[in-house]
């Protein structure tokens, strides 16, 4: 599945300093769709190079740390459990980092 | 400046519409209310109620010359927006000026103020610059040399608040606005609760401090959510800088910034509550406060002999840096005479380049 991600508020620095990453991410094993909690667990692993911790805390994002969907709040389309589908864009956008 | 952007594929459940319009797709829920709301009408609430904290508290008068403290970052870049718009729509008659403070931080400020710069250009509000450099004849990349990164922040907190006003005064404004926003405020209710600092306390909840001081300071901001100043500077693509200041990397992990964000995720109401709080706190009338009088030096105003400017800046100038950090306010009169500073337990360092002063 093609999707394409941007990290926002500081948070590309976790990232190299590239704000937009167009991704190719494999369906988990068994399952029909893709949600937010395994990409989560997906860009934790292959995107974020430093200070994980900034980005996640448990099993979802840090506090501070907003997520929109094809620029949608995700707290509406259901947090972990959104379903993400070709072509999704969804950015990370940090309230942490100052300025 | 704003682009038709496609529709989202889907929002919180099928069909569901904006609570206010009932006619478009929700973009965010609110934390404030927890209303789902669409992306126009998220705007028109939030530009709205900054209107209504603005009108009710009194924060301006036509005619006024009001600077905005502008550091390129999220809050002061969507604050010099949303003033500039409102100043417009409302005929409020005033005159916006962009004030910045260049620290001299190689790498972080010059980046910073490059956004400063666009932004002039891209709301017509002109921009005066003071640095660190032209007032106290130290720049931080040379301070940190002296200190190295312990304590630094607690010099450049200082020098900050008085650049921002010698700033102000130079543009013969009425009036300093900065972008401190509701979370800001909660953070520093907690932190000087936490510290036991009275002085403090009875201030950081104030709309507008500072009245009987150089120029008064407001906080536009003060009921604004810093997850509803990021959401409307991202879906109105506003340029902001946003990085973390090199000299103070772990800035970002304090205490109370953590708790207020979790605090956030479980109730989000709590940041209000908080301020609320706050606000009611009552301190007993034979509490001693600390008597405002002027520093005998540079004339600033200063609780003691001395401000604590001058005092950081005896102590660089005299290769004692240490002069003057760690000393609690108000307790030693004579601590320009004192020799030796005493080690006293630290601050908690909480927010970035220690600006915990309102």
């Amino acid at each position: 599945m093609q999707l394409t991600v941007e990290f926002g508020g500081g948070l590309e620095l976790l990232c190299d300093s590239v704000k937009v990453h167009t991704v190719n991410v494999e369906v988990p094993n068994g399952a029909q769709k893709l949600t937010m909690r395994d990409f989560l667990t997906w860009v934790h692993k292959n995107l974020i190079k430093e200070r994980p911790e900034m980005f996640i805390k448990g099993d979802t994002v840090r506090p501070g740390v907003l997520v929109l969907v094809n620029d949608c709040d995700w707290e509406l389309s259901g947090q972990l459990e959104t379903t993400l589908e070709e072509k999704d864009v969804v950015v990370f956008i940090s309230t942490l980092h100052g300025g | 400046m704003e682009e038709t952007a496609a529709k989202p594929r889907r929002s919180g459940g099928g069909g569901r519409q904006c609570c206010i319009c009932h006619e478009r797709r929700p973009a965010l829920k609110r934390p404030k209310t927890l209303e789902q709301i669409c992306r126009e009408c998220f705007y028109a609430v939030f530009e709205e109620e900054i209107h209504q904290v603005i009108v009710e508290n009194q924060l301006f008068k036509p005619g006024e010359r009001i600077g905005i403290g502008a550091s390129g970052g999220k809050d002061s870049t969507v604050l010099a927006y949303v003033l500039s718009e409102l100043n417009k729509r409302h005929n409020y008659g005033l005159d916006l000026f962009l004030l910045s403070v260049d620290e001299g931080i190689t790498g972080y400020r010059d980046d910073s103020l490059e956004t400063v710069k666009r932004n002039e250009v891209q709301y017509g509000l002109p921009l005066k610059i003071v640095s660190y450099k032209d007032l106290y004849g130290w720049t931080m990349d040379e301070i940190v040399k002296m200190i190295g990164l312990k304590n630094n922040c607690t010099f450049c907190g200082v020098f900050r608040r008085q650049a921002l006003d010698r700033g102000a005064a130079l543009l013969k404004v009425d009036k300093l606005a900065t972008g401190h926003n509701a979370d800001d405020i909660a953070e520093t209710v907690l932190l000087n609760i936490l510290r036991g600092d009275i002085a403090r306390l009875s201030r950081c909840t104030s709309i507008t401090t500072g009245e009987d001081g150089p120029i008064p300071r407001c906080k536009p901001f003060k009921y604004s959510y810093e997850k509803e100043i990021v959401m409307y500077a991202y879906f109105k693509k506003l340029d902001y800088f946003s990085t973390e200041c090199i000299y103070s990397p772990n800035a970002y992990r304090g205490f109370a910034r953590e708790f207020i964000k979790d605090l956030e995720r479980i109730r989000p109401r709590a940041i209000l509550d908080i301020i609320k709080s706050g606000e009611d706190f009552r301190i007993a009338t034979s509490t001693k406060m600390p008597e405002q009088g002027t520093c005998e030096r540079c004339g600033y105003i200063s609780s003691q002999k001395w401000c604590k400017a001058c005092v950081l800046l005896e102590g660089l100038n005299r290769g004692m840096p240490k002069l003057g950090i760690g000393r609690s306010r108000g307790l030693n009169s004579n601590q320009m005479k004192t020799d030796k500073p005493t080690s006293r337990t630290k601050s908690i360092e909480s927010k970035q380049c220690g600006s915990l002063d309102f």
